[in-house]
Parts: structure tokens; sequence; C-alpha cells
């Protein structure tokens, strides 16, 4: 594709930028800002990507993983303000389920330790963990609010902090799972995902590129899980004090 | 001999957001003799059930302290602390499933058996055993609420926290719900700590009452 290809797809963002104008939604700024932000990045991970293929070096490897950790840990902070330690929280989870399920990827060769292969897979994980963790972070406040009644009369017959949280923490770990649940019922139906999509247009045979998808969604669904259950673990502890209180 | 005593109890809540602080309670004395019943009225916003809260620790006290059985509550363990002090609120609440399943819950949170069988829980609170498997949140408010008692009771509490447990319910339920406590105040040597709104109800429950105005007791407070 020329950069000419790609300055005429701005056409596309310039519809956007006319119905926010249209409809008064006072979006043009952000969209632009987006446009932005979007180009160079990608641009920049293009480069970097290159350069760490080229080195197939493995530090560089483990740098450019760790970064993007980073990186997912500190956007979804921002949804778990006043939980002690959130960005300690939200690395272990997102770093644990990344290193779980690529661990087993290379542990049981399904991929090659080639980072043309590790580092796109790592950023499905760790997308999807970050936003696995900010729709647990989101829900299990709304969930505490909403089943304080029960919560009390729990801690009132004894329970501990983590029995009388124990649905709230139910509900939010499974309204974190519904979208990779929910993708997987519809896949190949009603959308055909990306990494499928990129590799059928890069040339692979569609089958090939169907069993990586395959291979993609059931990796996907250990690391949301996982990274739920991690930050949810942590993050109702926010609502209690040592002695049992619920301080909500 | 006195079950509970206050000692010169305050109770201050600082809003998190604005750091603004605001008194609720403010230099509670109170004795509670064991195995009677106080009752504690006194205007919306006076803090009633924030002493009911501070009594089985789910609120801590910011100044004086509270003794239960002469040892101040804050080196018991608060778990167990809240089995010995069981609390029924206003609106009967109760989990989906069946009657005995919610009659369990307290002593199967640690592992425990009940202080009675289900069935004999349920006597007590004058209900029939025969309603052990219906699902509990079918039943009348009145039957609810006798359930969420009997359900207290499966802890062996000595003490009871009773927050306007009948203003929710018709006269008739009101009443059998008096009986029911003043039995077990009488017979079992259950403490019965009892906020209610209604001045006739002092006068057929209460051993004593007390009354709360804008955080400050106003009269039968026991100077300790």
């Amino acid at each position: 594709m020329t950069y000419f290809s790609l300055f005429l797809a701005l056409s596309f963002v310039l519809v956007a930028v006319a119905i926010s104008f249209k409809e008064d939604l006072n979006l043009e700024r952000d969209l632009l800002a987006g446009t932005v932000r979007a180009f160079v990045q990608l641009m920049a991970i293009g480069y970097v990507l290159e350069f760490i293929f080229a080195l197939e070096k493995w530090p560089y490897i483990v740098l450019m993983l760790s970064f993007m950790v980073l990186v997912a840990a500190r956007n979804a902070e921002k949804r778990g303000k006043g939980i002690r330690n959130v960005f300690l929280v939200l690395l272990l989870a997102i770093g644990a389920s990344e290193l779980v399920t690529m661990g087993m990827m290379l542990g049981l060769r399904i991929i090659p330790f080639q980072p043309q292969y590790i580092i796109p897979i790592s950023g499905m994980i760790i997308g999807n963990s970050m936003v696995a963790s900010a729709l647990t972070l989101n829900r299990i406040k709304a969930e505490v609010e909403n089943r304080r009644e029960e919560i009390l009369v729990l801690l009132g017959l004894g329970a501990t902090a983590r029995q009388a949280a124990g649905s709230s923490l139910q509900a939010s770990l499974k309204s974190s799972m519904i979208p990779t649940v929910d993708s997987m019922k519809t896949v190949g139906l009603v959308q055909l995902p990306g990494m499928m999509t990129g590799l059928i247009i890069g040339g692979t045979s569609p089958v090939e590129a169907v069993k990586y998808q395959v291979l993609v969604m059931f990796m996907l669904t250990a690391a949301v899980s996982l990274t739920s259950m991690v930050v949810g673990f942590f993050a109702y502890r926010k609502f209690f004090t040592d002695q049992h209180q619920l301080v909500i | 001999m006195n079950k509970y005593i206050l000692e010169h109890v305050g109770y201050t809540v600082t809003d998190p957001q604005t750091g603004a602080s605001r008194e609720i309670l403010s230099d509670i004395n109170l004795a509670i003799p064991e195995g009677q019943v106080l009752t504690i009225t006194g205007p919306s916003g006076s803090g009633k059930s924030s002493l009911l809260s501070l009594l089985n620790m789910m609120r801590d006290v910011t100044s004086g302290r509270i003794l239960l059985d002469q040892e101040d509550i804050r080196k018991l363990d608060v778990l167990d602390l809240r089995r010995r002090v069981g609390i029924v609120f206003q609106k009967p609440y109760l989990f989906r499933g069946t009657v005995e399943y919610n009659i369990l819950l307290g002593p199967r949170l640690r592992g425990t058996e009940p202080s009675l069988p289900p069935g004999q829980l349920l006597e007590r609170v004058g209900l029939s055993s025969s309603i052990l498997q219906q699902e509990a949140t079918r039943l009348s408010g009145g039957e609810q609420q006798r359930v969420t008692l009997a359900r207290t009771l499966a802890n062996g509490p000595e003490v009871l926290l009773l927050d306007e447990v009948t203003a929710s319910l018709d006269a008739d339920s009101a009443l059998i719900i008096e009986g029911l406590v003043r039995d077990l105040s009488q017979k079992h040597k259950i403490t019965v700590i009892w906020v209610t709104h209604d001045p006739e109800q002092v006068v057929r429950v209460g051993d004593k009452n007390v009354m709360l105005v804008e955080g400050h007791l106003l009269d039968g407070g026991t100077k300790v």
C-alpha cells in the first residue's frame, strides 16, 4: 500500500468529522487527535517491530512485552481510583495472564519462539486483558452498591468480607468474560476477526488463517478469565476494612 | 449483671470527598443489663441505627469504648462478635432458596452446626417446621421477618439487635414478633436492643427505654 492510498483513507475520518459537526456532537477535536495519534503510534510500532523482527533476540522481545503490559496497566488504572496499589494489581493481573497463556503456547510448541508470532499474539492477550480488567473494576463497584443490603445481612451473620462480596465478585467476573464468550459464539457468522482477516489479506490460505484464529479465541478465554479473577480478587477489598466492615 | 457497657461513646463520620466531619453520636454512656429488652427511640436521623452498628462493629467508635461482658469489643474477634450479637433489619432480606437454606446460612458461613435443628428454630419463632422446604422469598412479609429472626438465632446469639423490625409489617405480624422477642428474652436470657419509632411498642416490650436526639442520649442513660 502506498502512502498516497493511506492519505486518501483520511476521507473516512472526514465522514465522521462531518457527522459530528452536523449533529453538534463536539467530537471533531477528539477525532482529529485520535487520527493523528493512531497514525503516529501505529507507524512507530511498525518500525519498532521491523527492528525487533530483524534482531530476533529474546531480550528485545521481553522488553517490548513489558512495555505493552506497562501501558495496558496504566490505561486500565483510571477505572480503579481508590483501590490500593491498583497499578501493581493490574501489572500483576495482565502480566500473569500474558505469562501463563504465552508460556503455554510456547511450552506446548503451538507457536514457534519467533518475535513475529509472539508479539502480535501477545498484543491480543494484553489488549483483551486490559479491557477485561477495566470491565471488572467498573462492574464490581456497581455490584457492591446494588447488593449493599445483602452484604450487610451476610456480615451481620458473621461472614467475612470475601464471603459477603462473593456474589458481587461473581457477577463482575461474569460480566467481564461475557464479551469474549459471546464473540466465540458468533465468530465466523457475524464477523471475521482481525487476525484471520489480516492473514488472508497477507496471502495465507483461509484454512490456515482460521487455525490461528481458533487458537487466539481459545487463548483469549484463558487470558480474560485469569485477568478478571486476579483483578476482582484484589478490587473487592477496597469496599471493606480489615474488620470486615462495608465502607460504601 | 450488665451485658453491654458504653463509656463516653462517640461516632463521627468524615466525608472522604470534602473532608468535612459530622458528629452522629456524642458522649453516650449506657449500661444494658443481661436478659433485658432495651428500647431505643428518637426521631429519624438521631443516630439510633448508627448506635446499633457500633454494637456489632459494623462501624467503629471514634471515641470512648464499648464493653461486652466487661471486655472491650475491639479486642474480640469481629466475626465471633457478630455471631454472639445478631442483628435483624427493618426489611426482611431472604436469599433465593428454601427456608432451611436461609436458616442455615450463618452456621454454614463458618462450617458449623446451627444452635438448634432448623425445624426447632422455626418453631421458636412460631412457624411450622413444615415450611422448611418452601421457597423463602414467597412467604408473607411477617413470615419472612420471622424466618430472618430464626436465621439470626441459628448462630446462637447472646444479644439481639433489632432495627425497626416491625416497621414494615402489619399490626398483627408486629404483635407476633413482639411476643416472640419477649419470650426469647425471658426464657432464653437473650439481651435485646430494639430500635423503634412506636411509643406503644416501647411500653409493650421494653424493660427500659432510652431516647436519642441529635446523637445525644436524653433520658434513661446510665452514668458509668
